[in-house]
């Protein structure tokens, strides 16, 4: 009977082939380590971050007078309405992390190099869209920092030259962050935005099962097949990743939900203090700092000295990494079977992020905007490096097989 | 009907096609990129204002309201302006390096007149409004107040160009509007001369 029944849907849908083709006949590196984790959380997160956005939305007021206190309302009134709010907001965290520990996986073994730079830059172009995505989000409760934050950014966009200011009016929708910057993002962030975030990782996970999954030792699979054209170093995504999977995304659930019962603010991480108060366009706060997120890319901001070119290289920081597939002239693609001088750069180049993203957390004074230019230097010293170094690398001996 | 055909022709009218829905998208596109644009009801409420200010005496303060802020516009004495320029020492930004102001106030008095003074009244520290205290080396003040403004919250203190002194909590001077005369007596605030 059901195998009737498929049969009848696979003349009209190609319903099983679809499924062998992205599930059960989609080959991957046996050889998958801890890393390889963070793509599908980073697909958790998306549902998760959907599923209660939909469920916020039924009582958020996207209205300058009342978007404060209808946040308010969802966390006191609403029947498991904090338990939403919270595994959004907390959501909205975990994605980045997600997403970064994603990135960095790409980063050590080389998951950007030919044929993966396409795959490389949708995954850039995923990020992106989350940063206005997030962005746009934090807007949305009218806090303070939701008030004064989006104020800092968007009159970033004022500095660009002659351009600059009618570009910030025409996002803004008025001449300072009102109803209308309010209502519009709403727009953006609960349709515009997550329609191309959907149809993005769509695009993602089409690209990386036309070339196929990398691997901690960056040894291509199909190069050993056996006669049926299978590789002998693949294993079926389903069932053996989607059971792997699982592992994680329990271990990840644990963690998830131990922030969201017992630090939903994350001390002033996740969700900044200054957040409790109203948005009051006549106090500016004592302190203003994007979430901790954006912070590495802010500290840049504010480390060089004039507003147009911190805004360069602020957009520079972001851009350089479309590039990595250029930049990394390595043939080698893991990082267990590449140079010491390689390595060390990996080593600068994290230090320096964890470090500017905690400067752009502190406010500047003096010694901080000078540790934040040093920082700065060597974040886009390590792509610099990279390109140089990576030309004529002395790298060990790739083995033929996974390991 | 002939089996021949004529690329040349389908290249054209292909052409023509793209040239006519190109046109047709950028009018599609067009309202609603414009949509976002402020609306009537935010440019009315973001307008200019104007005011009248030949009945303003010497020392003087009015405020008028401009984009929900207090504006202020003090009439300088001469004496007042000579003593700006003693203050630069004990001044953060003496020169108004910090472009807190439009070009044409970016001088000694930041303003376009000597005499009148035109600054949005809000703390550059948390957005208080600072109280216009004109009177020359009050107790509360010491000895060496030349007349400014002091916010009463965190005790930010500004000399009569809106400079910001030294040692207090307000990180950049009080901002100048972009602003015009009209006639000798009539100002426009909201407008410069440069928009």
């Amino acid at each position: 009977m059901m195998s009737k029944i498929l049969n009848w849907i696979d003349l009209r849908y190609p319903l099983t082939s679809t499924w062998e083709q992205h599930l059960s006949k989609y080959y991957a590196p046996k050889n998958f380590n801890f890393w390889y984790y963070f793509g599908s959380l980073a697909l958790l997160v998306l549902v998760i971050q959907i599923v209660t956005g939909i469920f916020l939305a039924m009582h958020f007021k996207p209205d300058a007078a009342t978007a404060f206190a209808s946040t308010e309302y969802i966390m006191r009134d609403v029947p498991w309405g904090w338990l939403v709010r919270y595994m959004h907001s907390t959501g909205a965290s975990m994605f980045f992390i997600a997403i970064y520990l994603h990135m960095f996986r790409g980063l050590i073994y080389g998951s950007f190099k030919k044929p993966r730079e396409l795959l490389w830059v949708i995954g850039m172009l995923i990020y992106v869209a989350l940063m206005a995505e997030a962005f746009m989000g934090y807007l949305l409760p009218w806090g303070q920092m939701s008030y004064w934050g989006g104020q800092v950014i968007i009159s970033l966009f004022g500095a660009i030259p002659a351009i600059g200011e009618p570009l910030a009016l025409w996002i803004r929708g008025d001449f300072v962050i009102a109803d209308a910057t309010l209502n519009r993002f709403f727009a953006f962030h609960v349709i515009a935005i997550p329609l191309i975030l959907v149809i993005l990782v769509f695009v993602h996970i089409i690209a990386l099962h036309k070339v196929g999954s990398n691997n901690p030792d960056g040894v291509n699979i199909k190069e050993h097949k056996d006669k049926n054209g299978v590789p002998l170093d693949g294993i079926p995504f389903h069932p053996y990743y989607t059971l792997k999977d699982i592992v994680g995304i329990g271990v990840f659930m644990m963690i998830f939900f131990a922030i969201v019962f017992f630090a939903p603010e994350m001390g002033g991480y996740f969700i900044e203090h200054a957040n409790f108060i109203p948005a009051n366009p006549m106090a500016t706060p004592e302190h203003i700092a994007p979430l901790w997120y954006f912070t590495p890319f802010y500290a840049i901001l504010r480390a060089v000295p004039d507003k147009f070119m911190g805004v360069v290289a602020m957009g520079a920081a972001i851009m350089i990494l479309f590039a990595l597939p250029w930049i990394d002239r390595g043939k080698v693609l893991s990082i267990r079977y590449r140079s010491v001088a390689y390595k060390v750069l990996i080593a600068i180049f994290v230090i320096s992020f964890f470090v500017l993203g905690y400067l752009g957390m502190q406010p500047a004074t003096a010694t901080m905007t000078l540790i934040a230019q040093i920082a700065s230097i060597a974040y886009f010293g390590f792509f610099i490096a990279l390109f140089f170094i990576s030309k004529n690398e002395k790298t060990g001996e790739v083995p033929k097989r996974v390991t | 009907m002939s089996d021949n055909i004529d690329t040349k022709k389908r290249r054209t009218l292909l052409g023509a096609t793209v040239a006519v829905g190109t046109v047709a998208g950028v009018g599609a596109v067009y309202p609603l990129l414009a949509s976002m644009q402020p609306s009537a009801r935010a440019l009315a409420a973001g307008a200019s204002v104007e005011i009248d200010i030949s009945n303003l005496q010497i020392g003087q303060q009015v405020t008028v309201e401009w984009r929900g802020k207090p504006v202020w516009i003090v009439r300088r004495s001469k004496k007042s302006l000579e003593d700006l320029a003693t203050l630069n020492d004990s001044l953060v930004d003496p020169n108004s390096d910090v472009p807190q102001q439009p070009e044409y106030a970016k001088n000694a008095n930041r303003s376009i007149k000597d005499e009148f003074l035109v600054i949005v009244g809000i703390c550059t520290h948390l957005g208080c409004v600072p109280t216009y205290r004109p009177d020359i080396a009050p107790a509360d003040l010491g000895a060496d107040w030349k007349g400014g403004f002091f916010c009463p919250c965190h005790g930010s203190t500004f000399d009569l160009a809106g400079r910001v002194y030294k040692g207090v909590p307000a990180p950049t001077n009080l901002v100048v509007p972009p602003y015009k005369y009209l006639s000798e007596a009539k100002l426009l605030i909201g407008e410069g001369e440069i928009t």
